[in-house]
């Protein structure tokens, strides 16, 4: 079992035009950096993209934006992002918004291997419209289907050569849940050690949803609030 | 006339000792500023963190360590880090005490809206409407009235719905009001130096006003 590759590029081997990638990340707080920037350097267009945010202008999914290559959004929130906007109201980009929650477990039910959730988020709105609903004691519930996606990129702290994964701090976030939904997950670490390093105990994700495993460089980790106290 | 710090340390009384709390981005961030001596509190954040701290002493700022609103934060002694899921898990298991947001509109029957404006603004729901539809106690941190002067607190919300008869208590710089489970804003308080006449101006919902209304202790 050889899940180890050298690079971004090779990692993403096998992605085409018009595949649904997940990518992990909230803002952009723990994104794949170096996955995306091989999918701009690939140039594969048409891409429907299942990620929390949209990145900014100029990095994060932002940047795949710029180049055209993302035909469909799902995601839960997509602020701070103008060029995202212009796109989406003169509709060059379709955009599916659906509840951060919804996102995490129709994630969470790929992973787990169930077709579909109930949850009362969006009874109600304009996001329960064409969807059955299903009341279990005096409460109304919409069925969410579990979502299906080709590629996984995803960013982990640590990783093993098994692509075992311990994620650092709230960069954890949606990365776990991607990775859980891919029928192919790319995981990009800090740091890539030998089997054996982590203990079993501290693994957040265990290997067997992550299918290729690279060290990513020169990680840029932009904050996008700073927001400090005074030392004085 | 409560500026928007009044509302976050008005909002920060109705906080409980020993609750876990998540506060919406804006003035419910700023609750955390007023949470009385003695009362202890775990604030949430939808991104997968219990036990917000303080922002960071400059240089100390973490790229990996953020709030819901994307700012930079630190942890304190008993926090813990959890995935997506497992944090909207906890929330719509109904194990968040109190839940702290603002709002565009809400309506006499508890609906709110605050993700769209049609045609304007799209930047999304974000986790408020898994918050709303699942949180047992929440309270609207907002200002009584838009920009252009009209009212927020309405009949029937104009906007696309967040949720559904879920709001339970508002906050503005005018009044604390109850939204009864029958209908209607109950004026539970004034702020220092508003009558009951500039709140009925302010309130194009049904307002109750039920014997002497008291002004606000802050």
């Amino acid at each position: 079992m050889n899940k180890v590759v050298k690079s971004a590029d090779e990692a993403i081997e096998g992605i085409t035009d018009g595949m649904i990638l997940g990518l992990g990340g909230f803002g952009l707080c723990g994104i794949p950096e170096n996955g995306i920037s091989a999918l701009i350097r690939k140039g594969v267009k048409n891409l429907t993209c299942i990620s929390n945010n949209a990145g900014v202008d100029d990095f994060g999914i932002g940047l795949m934006l710029q180049t055209r290559q993302v035909s469909k959004m799902i995601s839960s929130y997509v602020g701070e992002n103008a060029e995202f906007e212009r796109q989406l109201l003169s509709g060059e980009l379709q955009v599916d918004l659906i509840p951060q929650g919804t996102l995490a477990t129709r994630l969470l039910a790929a992973g787990y291997g169930m077709p579909a959730i109930f949850t009362p988020a969006g009874v109600g709105t304009e996001v329960a419209e064409g969807k059955e609903i299903r009341r279990f004691g005096d409460k109304d519930y919409l069925l969410e289907h579990a979502f299906e996606i080709d590629f996984s990129l995803i960013k982990a702290w640590k990783g093993d050569t098994q692509g075992n994964l311990i994620f650092r701090k709230t960069s954890r976030n949606f990365n776990p849940l991607i990775a859980m939904a891919g029928k192919i997950t790319i995981a990009e670490v800090e740091e890539l050690v030998p089997a054996g390093e982590l203990d079993p105990d501290h693994i957040h994700l265990p290997g067997i949803y992550v299918h290729r495993i690279f060290e990513g460089k020169n990680y840029e980790k932009r904050i996008e609030q700073r927001t400090v106290r005074s030392r004085s | 006339m409560l500026d928007k710090n009044g509302i976050a340390k008005r909002i920060a009384r109705e906080v409980k000792d020993g609750s876990y709390v998540n506060l919406g981005i804006g003035i419910p961030t700023l609750v955390a500023n007023y949470i009385p001596d003695g009362i202890r509190v775990v604030l949430q954040s939808e991104n997968g963190l219990l036990g917000i701290g303080p922002f960071p002493l400059e240089g100390e700022e973490d790229a990996d360590l953020i709030n819901a609103g994307k700012q930079t934060i630190t942890t304190l002694p008993g926090s813990t880090f959890f995935d997506s899921a497992m944090s909207f898990g906890m929330i719509r298991a109904g194990k968040v005490d109190l839940t702290i947001l603002g709002a565009m509109e809400v309506d006499e029957n508890g609906d709110i809206a605050n993700w769209k404006i049609p045609g304007k603004m799209v930047k999304g729901m974000g986790g408020a409407m898994d918050l709303v539809a699942s949180a047992r106690n929440i309270i609207v941190a907002m200002q009584h009235v838009n920009k252009a002067g009209e009212s927020k607190l309405l009949p029937k919300c104009s906007l696309p719905l967040t949720g559904k008869r879920c709001v339970k208590k508002i906050v503005t710089e005018l009044a604390v009001l109850d939204v009864l489970p029958e209908g209607g804003f109950k004026l539970i308080e004034r702020a220092p130096g508003v009558s009951v006449e500039d709140i009925k101006k302010a309130t194009a919902g049904k307002l109750i006003v039920e014997g002497e209304i008291p002004e606000m202790i802050l």
